[in-house]
């Protein structure tokens, strides 16, 4: 994935645009069906209502096929985008006519409408697209649906991605997928989940649960196992670009929404020196930190700057702050001082494992490894294998043979493959050096 | 010079793939189309929508196909320039319907209009 896309993306919705123009005829535009899948999706899932949402999937499916069949042997449309929407429209329109249960118990009211109005108004305007892609997000972040549940819908209709690449993310296999797809498209049948922006009143709580899968998605891609980079990078690049649509929206532009954002940006920042040619993580003091994407990080900076306007102070504003300071790679005291603050602050608002051991990190570089030594013991997180390697950190120099106990306690708890590649890199070291 | 068919047979037109997939798809067909092109072998081809797919059985019998009894499908095909069968079947391989377990390619030579066949 080069750079310039990631940054492109947040802007994917204005830029395609004028892509369409100046395509070559030989070039496909990036993850085109993937986009257009979401959109036609959204807009016709919320013409026929969420019950029906299989029905709006397959219709935006099968223009992909239709696309298939037609543009690999005869070339691509001209404006690619447009003959998709003219194609998703007759397929619509197809369907109402065809399916005689269809038309009778559900699109009684649409059929009305054609009576009166022989076009149905299938409207794949940018305006109605971007607001049924929007409140698609509130629909499937409702809070009836389980979070995991709610990842995985949300990959499907409003990322595009297939069962197999959201398996892939997961490291599950396909049937745990549809089931879970299944069952939360159960629920939102069930509950009569509407596709509507809540009531302004109600954005700030609603947009709670939308924040904390839009989180997720990030970090699913962000710490995903899975060895497919490209699904990796996308998970994140789909949750920067949703995250995105919110802030561009006047009534959720709101600075918890813009927090996250800058979160974000970030981090994204530091993916082109994440990993090295072997695929295996390269942590945060190795990185080469000319490969940190400054353009994201500027855009970072401007979305922290919007967050801070107004009262509201959520974790993510911390978070991001504290990812602020990650983009300074010298180790000054300032830094850790300052992010030693913010951790106390995080865990003010929520506590949370891992940031009561990042705030002891900071502390040991704010203060003194002793210091943090004393307080990691309080902590007394024995089940968890970040306790462990914190500790084996601290210890080393300190007390090498205790830090080598705590690094071998941790690699017994690890569960994923580059957790354990870490920590016996740094069991390594000790044999090496007695 | 004679012309070759190559039809593509699907084990299952109705499998689900997702929109990237479709579109990898799509660009993997036309690349192989192109190096065929290249060569200025490629005479034309298309894909057949499996929309309002009919089979007309014996006694004019109209079925929704060919799905049903049949489960294999034809997804599309190209015509071909090639010295020998051989020469066709190497493009064949090329194609990338035949990622897919199951789905094959057949070819076949297009009778000239020379008396011959």
């Amino acid at each position: 994935m080069q750079n310039a896309d990631i940054c492109c993306d947040c802007h994917r919705s204005t830029i395609i645009g004028q892509r369409d123009f100046t395509m070559q005829q030989q070039e496909l535009i990036p993850h085109l069906f993937r986009t257009e899948f979401t959109k036609i999706t959204s807009v016709l899932c919320k013409l026929f209502g969420i019950e029906h949402i299989e029905i709006a999937e397959d219709i935006a499916g099968e223009t992909f096929l239709t696309a298939l069949e037609t543009w690999t042997y005869k070339g691509i449309p001209e404006n690619p985008v447009a003959w998709l929407y003219t194609v998703a429209k007759n397929k619509a329109k197809n369907y109402f006519q065809r399916n005689a249960v269809f038309t009778q118990k559900i699109a009684k009211q649409l059929l009305q409408a054609e009576n009166e109005n022989p076009e149905i108004d299938i409207d794949l305007s940018e305006k109605n697209i971007t607001d049924s892609q929007l409140q698609m997000l509130f629909a499937l972040c409702h809070p009836s649906i389980p979070a995991e549940a709610q990842i995985g819908l949300s990959l499907r209709i409003l990322c595009g991605f297939g069962i197999d690449e959201i398996a892939n993310a997961f490291l599950t296999n396909k049937e745990t997928i549809n089931k879970r797809l299944f069952r939360a498209k159960e629920k939102l049948r069930t509950e009569h989940v509407k596709i509507e922006f809540p009531d302004i009143t109600e954005i700030p709580k609603r947009l709670e649960t939308v924040l904390t899968t839009l989180y997720l998605l990030f970090n699913e891609g962000y710490y995903s196992e899975s060895q497919d980079s490209i699904v990796r990078e996308d998970l994140c690049l789909e949750a920067m670009r949703l995250t995105y649509l919110l802030a561009e929206n006047k009534q959720t532009n709101l600075p918890e929404v813009n927090a996250l954002l800058s979160l974000m940006c970030f981090h994204a920042s530091r993916f082109p020196a994440r990993k090295n040619a072997n695929g295996e993580i390269i942590l945060y003091q190795d990185q080469d930190e000319t490969l940190w994407d400054e353009e994201l990080i500027t855009k970072g900076m401007y979305f922290l700057n919007e967050a801070s306007k107004g009262n509201t102070i959520t974790k993510y504003h911390i978070e991001a702050g504290i990812a602020f300071w990650h983009t300074k790679k010298s180790d000054t005291k300032q830094k850790w001082l300052a992010i030693l603050q913010l951790y106390n602050e995080l865990l003010i608002i929520e506590y949370s494992p891992i940031a009561a051991l990042n705030r002891t990190y900071a502390l040991s570089k704010a203060n003194s490894k002793e210091e943090a030594i004393t307080e990691a013991e309080k902590l007394n997180l024995t089940d968890n294998h970040f306790y462990f390697t914190l500790l084996g950190e601290l210890y080393k120099s300190v007390d090498n043979k205790k830090a080598k106990m705590n690094f071998e306690k941790a690699l017994a708890l690890a569960k994923t493959k580059a957790d354990k590649q870490v920590i016996q890199a740094n069991i390594d070291k000790f044999e090496v050096n007695g | 010079m004679n012309e070759f068919i190559l039809i593509f047979r699907h084990q299952d037109g109705k499998a689900v793939a997702s929109p990237e997939q479709m579109q990898m798809w799509m660009k993997q067909t036309m690349d192989w189309i192109a190096t065929i092109s290249a060569k200025n072998k490629f005479v034309s081809g298309t894909g057949l929508p499996f929309d309002d797919a009919k089979v007309v059985h014996h006694n004019n019998i109209v079925t929704n196909g060919p799905f049903g009894d049949i489960k294999e499908t034809i997804g599309g095909f190209i015509i071909v320039k090639a010295d020998s069968v051989e020469e066709a079947v190497e493009f064949a391989k090329g194609s990338p319907v035949l990622q897919g377990e199951g789905n094959t390619v057949e070819v076949r030579m297009i009778a000239k209009r020379d008396g011959v066949h």
